[in-house]
């Protein structure tokens, strides 16, 4: 008899909560619309944060919501993002993949220690040291900032110099977040050149410090036929806007200072 | 003045994280940053209240008349669930902006033992139905004050060179097995 009571009471409770989940379930749906679903399936779903919302979930509702571009996710491949455009209605926007670049080739062999850091490991720490580790002050630390950025695996530092993987990279930019020297760009993926030097003074200064240093010569800036590289501090900066990654200009720097990627 | 008595009992006395043990997962698990443990800690509050109350009703008015004293775990844990997931419905409906601040901690909380563990412990002490939703309010309490407290501490030693042996859990457990000595301090006051 007990037994029979307990299973009573158990299945009407059970009973009684069934009914009473069915009817608040119908009586508070809230109707989710239902492309964000199907815009999340085209996501690559890392929730890396590269596109600045919380989660591949939420920039999937703001695409939806027209709240962010078809392809406000920099990570996502062409195919997903036409796919996206496709579900949302919009115009598919052109996107060209962005790799990361560091632009400083100073090594160990190129630049050597100023002074022996032995505090945090961490870029960010030992700008707050406020000294100038290396002999170069623009250059990269070394002490890998970016590589712990990476979800990807696509930096590393190789001699005292973060190095990006062009195949493992995706472009989220986090790495340039991370870094205090703001040395990493993003520049697009077909155009080949870029300026390996972030150092600012004038060029006999930077020859004593650092081997691998852009010492404003300008001779890049005569050979660009499209205006794309001009020379501010004493430094070239390539305007991927103008450049057709036709390599001239890393044909001609005398201090190998702009490379073929 | 014996309700006060019964939230500083069961919020710093017998802390639940700290004295019992119980809610250890969420604990460790989410008290990475003080803002979304205080979340958490919010969302357990609330529905560490509600299940008080429901709870309480449920053994007073159906399980204890019919003499049915050892079904009081299962029950709980079926009506336990069924209650966040209501509220959950019901948040999202009528209130979007709580729902998104608390947003996955809701579901979370079915399956914190804390809250099936303060409903037991309202019965085990034959608290009646308005000292159980002050215990559920009370231990809710606490387990936010102890969340938040880790949090804190977590998010100034990620500042700190930690030794690599001690990266992690260690030292996690570490700072929560000197707060629960810490809170054992209260075990002194005469109340």
């Amino acid at each position: 008899m007990a037994i029979i009571i307990a299973t009573v009471v158990v299945a009407v409770i059970g009973l009684l909560i069934g009914i009473g989940l069915v009817y608040t379930g119908k009586k508070f749906y809230v109707e989710v619309d239902e492309r964000i679903p199907l815009v999340r399936e085209c996501l690559p779903g890392n929730n890396c944060g590269a596109c600045g919302f919380a989660g591949c979930d939420a920039v999937a509702e703001a695409i939806v919501n027209g709240e962010a571009p078809s392809n406000a996710c920099p990570v996502n491949s062409p195919e997903g993002n036409a796919k996206i455009a496709e579900l949302s209605g919009a115009e598919a926007g052109e996107s060209i993949r962005k790799v990361a670049f560091v632009k400083c080739a100073g090594d160990c062999h190129a630049t050597s220690n100023k002074v022996n850091y032995v505090g945090i490991d961490d870029c960010r720490a030992a700008v707050m040291a406020g000294i100038s580790i290396w002999e170069c002050d623009y250059g990269c630390l070394g002490y890998g900032s970016c590589v712990k950025a990476c979800q990807y695996g696509a930096i590393k530092c190789v001699d005292g110099v973060a190095v990006v993987d062009r195949n493992k990279c995706v472009g989220c930019g986090m790495c340039a977040k991370a870094c205090p020297k703001g040395l990493v760009e993003l520049i697009p993926e077909n155009k080949e050149v870029a300026v390996r030097c972030s150092n600012k003074d004038r060029g006999p200064e930077t020859k004593k410090v650092c081997t691998a240093g852009c010492i404003g010569c300008k001779l890049c800036m005569k050979q660009c036929e499209h205006d794309a590289i001009t020379v501010e501090n004493n430094v070239a900066h390539v305007d991927y806007e103008k450049c057709v990654g036709c390599g001239k200009c890393a044909d001609k720097c005398p201090a190998q200072i702009i490379h073929r990627l | 003045m014996n309700l006060i008595l019964i939230i500083v009992t069961t919020a710093l006395v017998n802390n639940v994280v700290l004295s019992q043990f119980l809610g250890i997962c969420s604990f460790l698990g989410v008290s990475r940053q003080v803002k979304t443990s205080a979340s958490l800690g919010g969302a357990v509050i609330f529905v560490m209240t509600i299940a008080s109350a429901v709870a309480s009703l449920l053994y007073d008015f159906v399980l204890a008349p019919l003499d049915l004293d050892y079904l009081k775990t299962i029950v709980f844990i079926l009506v336990i669930a069924a209650l966040v997931q209501i509220v959950e419905m019901f948040l999202k409906k009528t209130s979007p902006a709580i729902y998104k601040a608390l947003g996955i901690f809701l579901p979370l909380i079915t399956t914190n033992c804390a809250v099936l563990g303060v409903a037991l412990t309202n019965v085990q002490d034959e608290y009646n139905f308005i000292q159980s939703v002050f215990a559920g309010f009370g231990t809710a309490v606490g387990y936010t004050i102890a969340i938040v407290l880790l949090a804190s501490i977590r998010e100034s030693l990620d500042e700190e060179a930690v030794p690599a042996p001690f990266q992690g859990a260690p030292l996690v457990l570490l700072a929560a097995t000197l707060m629960a000595i810490a809170f054992m301090g209260f075990s002194g006051l005469s109340l």
